[in-house]
């Protein structure tokens, strides 16, 4: 049996609404299982929308999405909402947690709306606050002083690292990470990137990656930019 | 269950505003609680004031004046009745029994009535209790009295005493009938009712304080002691009123018609019970508007505990979006922001019980005391838990407000962080 890509996209097509031109004309984009790809665009150019589209929170138009062999837009709404939190983990910009949960709880909250992730999560015996407790290690978070620290009094690379924490647990297939980097000073850029790196070798994740820096691309194996696989006309932003 | 565990967090998290809703929730839950149990209390007190009478009867004048001056103590007759009316229908075929009442009288702005022992034979309140003695006896010779319970506990009062009457009804009477005291020689069991506040002196004895009295002046120089008084006639030649049991109810109508339609005097006969009606109904009034002020008080609560959600609800549309992100369904979130909605309006309730309960167990001696008023501190009744469980299902039905926004905005907005 020939193995899944992790994401396959064929002929998609979104816009926002029916009178707005077209964001997004994809005819063709591969991820293989395990590939840390760098995905370049400028900002306004469609990124986010093209994740949310992997992630099936947005439905293209035309076309398919195939996320690990599932053709995600086939899937109806609640199976989606089911597909996202047991296969994909996410880092945003920043602030990326919920201010009202500590720590742990922010890194242990995917697993509380997937049960194959908490599963995964635990497979080893251990608990999920042990689980969140060593990730965050991995990360270099855990000391006790900043585990019992509300998360709004973290700094943005300190918050940046629990998010990624969270995206890892339960050793998700893919991990999204949009813009993650962009609040954070150059030299905590490639510490966080290593880190990272890192993390989805030791669970087997494809990592998607996406900025608008040119910079980190020298990091990444593959790197594509936005404008290369998107043929959709743009306007001017 | 981790959407309850995230809906309790987040309110945690907001600890001061949503303490400041629940407050308001709970007050007005329990100044809602509070007027109803007030409004059932008193009708029960109220309508446990007399029982067993079937006919009151009195100079003629407004039925509810002559329920309020005969029973409750409030207000004045504007007219006496003879003796002789008296007379003819405690004598009437179908009367078991009468009690005649003589006010105008007071005690430390306590009223004093003049009866005699019939009172105590057939007086009964709540569901036909008769009166019953805490001590002593009831009264037997001229210048003796028994007590109402508070009389005696308010002015500590005990068996052997003697007591002054003032002339008429004030606090702050001037002229005093201190030549004839009375001896106390009976107090009475506390019965709830305005029986408690009255002093009982027999009918001899308003006669004999007022025998140096003529057509409702003091007769100046005419001084008439006591024992001189017990030589005189003491038949009374007029009384305020009267109480009538009947051998059987089917004659209350043809007696009520009788007592109206006595050629010799203008008198009026009313039932206790339609006169009771009358005076709740026009009590009703207030009370209704009062109602209504405190429905519009708890919705007043529930409105502000909208407001709050909606507020809160753009800045938290990034939390959605990373609730979405780890596989948070566009359900959950509507559950979650309702769900908050639910748990204060719950938690305001709970609150404004115990907020009830605290406050009657704290006002129940006052209103006893100060009114007369027997606040019981008893389990919620249905009706009052029917008005809990209103107040709930709008918690819920204004949550699903801020929860279909939030559910509306977790559809468009996706994993969409905008800042
Ligand atoms: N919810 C939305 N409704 C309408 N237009 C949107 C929405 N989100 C993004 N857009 C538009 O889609 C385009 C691409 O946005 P986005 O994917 O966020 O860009 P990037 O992530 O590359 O900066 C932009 O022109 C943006 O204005
Ligand atoms: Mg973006």
């Amino acid at each position: 049996m020939q193995k899944t890509c992790a994401i396959k996209i064929t002929d998609l097509r979104f816009g926002w609404r029916k009178n707005l031109p077209e964001v997004l004309h994809i005819p063709e984009f591969e991820v293989d299982r395990g590939e840390r790809i760098f995905l370049r665009g400028a900002s306004g150019s469609g990124k986010s929308t093209l994740l949310a589209l992997i992630a099936g929170v947005s439905l293209p138009s035309s076309g398919d999405v195939e996320v690990l062999g599932n053709t995600i837009n086939r899937i109806n709404g609640s199976g989606r909402d089911h597909f996202r939190s047991d296969h994909i983990g996410f880092v945003f910009q920043m602030f990326n947690l919920i201010p009202y949960l500590s720590v742990l709880e922010n890194v242990a909250l995917p697993c509380h709306f997937s049960r194959s992730r908490k599963q995964k999560a635990t497979a080893s015996g251990i608990s999920l606050h042990d689980e969140a407790t060593r990730l965050l290690q991995h990360l270099d978070m855990a000391h006790a002083d900043l585990l019992h620290r509300p998360v709004t009094e973290l700094s943005v690379g300190q918050q940046q690292r629990v998010a990624t924490a969270r995206a890892l647990i339960g050793a998700p297939e893919i991990i999204i990470a949009d813009e993650p980097t962009s609040a954070l000073d150059s030299e905590m850029r490639e510490t966080f990137i290593r880190l990272l790196f890192q993390e989805c070798d030791a669970t087997g994740s494809t990592l998607l990656f996406v900025s608008h820096d040119k910079q980190l691309e020298s990091l990444f194996e593959r790197h594509v930019t936005l404008e290369e696989i998107n043929t959709a006309r743009q306007g001017v932003n | 269950m981790a959407t309850l565990y995230l809906a309790i967090k987040s309110l945690l998290n907001r600890r001061f505003t949503v303490g400041l809703t629940l407050l308001s929730i709970a007050l007005s839950v329990s100044l809602l609680l509070g007027v109803e149990r007030l409004r059932v209390e008193s009708h029960n007190s109220f309508a446990n004031t007399i029982s067993g009478t079937n006919l009151i009867v009195g100079a003629r004048s407004g039925a509810i004046n002559l329920l309020l001056y005969s029973v409750f103590r409030i207000g004045d007759a504007t007219n006496n009745i003879s003796w002789k009316s008296y007379q003819k229908f405690a004598d009437h075929p179908m009367v078991k029994w009468t009690i005649p009442i003589s006010l105008g009288d007071s005690h430390k702005g306590y009223r004093v009535m003049g009866t005699n022992q019939d009172y105590f034979r057939h007086y009964s309140y709540a569901d036909k209790r008769p009166l019953a003695l805490a001590e002593g006896l009831p009264f037997e010779h001229v210048y003796q009295a028994v007590l109402g319970h508070e009389v005696a506990k308010k002015l500590n009062y005990t068996l052997g005493q003697k007591i002054i009457i003032a002339h008429g009804a004030g606090k702050t009477s001037f002229t005093m009938h201190d030549d004839k005291p009375f001896e106390i020689v009976g107090i009475l069991k506390p019965t709830g009712t305005p029986v408690d506040r009255t002093v009982h002196i027999p009918l001899e004895g308003i006669e004999a304080i007022h025998a140096n009295w003529v057509g409702g002046r003091e007769v100046a120089g005419l001084k008439i002691s006591a024992d001189e008084a017990l030589e005189k006639e003491l038949t009374p030649k007029s009384i305020t009123g009267f109480l009538v049991g009947l051998k059987s109810i089917i004659a209350t109508f043809r007696v009520q018609r009788e007592v109206n339609d006595y050629r010799k005097e203008p008198l009026l006969a009313i039932l206790p019970g339609v006169a009771l009606q009358q005076l709740w109904d026009l009590m009703s009034v207030a009370e209704n508007a009062l109602f209504v002020v405190t429905i519009l008080v708890v919705s007043i609560g529930l409105i502000g505990m909208l407001t709050v959600m909606l507020a809160g609800l753009n800045e938290r549309r990034r939390e959605m979006a990373i609730l979405r992100s780890v596989g948070a369904r566009p359900g959950h979130i509507l559950l979650l922001i309702t769900g908050e909605s639910f748990l204060l309006s719950l938690i305001g309730i709970t609150l404004g019980l115990l907020l009830l309960y605290t406050s009657l167990f704290f006002a129940q001696p006052i209103m006893e005391s100060q009114y007369g008023l027997h606040l019981q501190i008893s389990l919620p009744s249905l009706r009052e838990y029917l008005i809990l469980g209103l107040v709930g299902t709008s918690g819920l039905i204004i949550g699903l407000i801020p929860g279909y926004r939030a559910y509306r905005y977790s559809l468009t907005d996706g994993m969409n962080i905008r800042l």
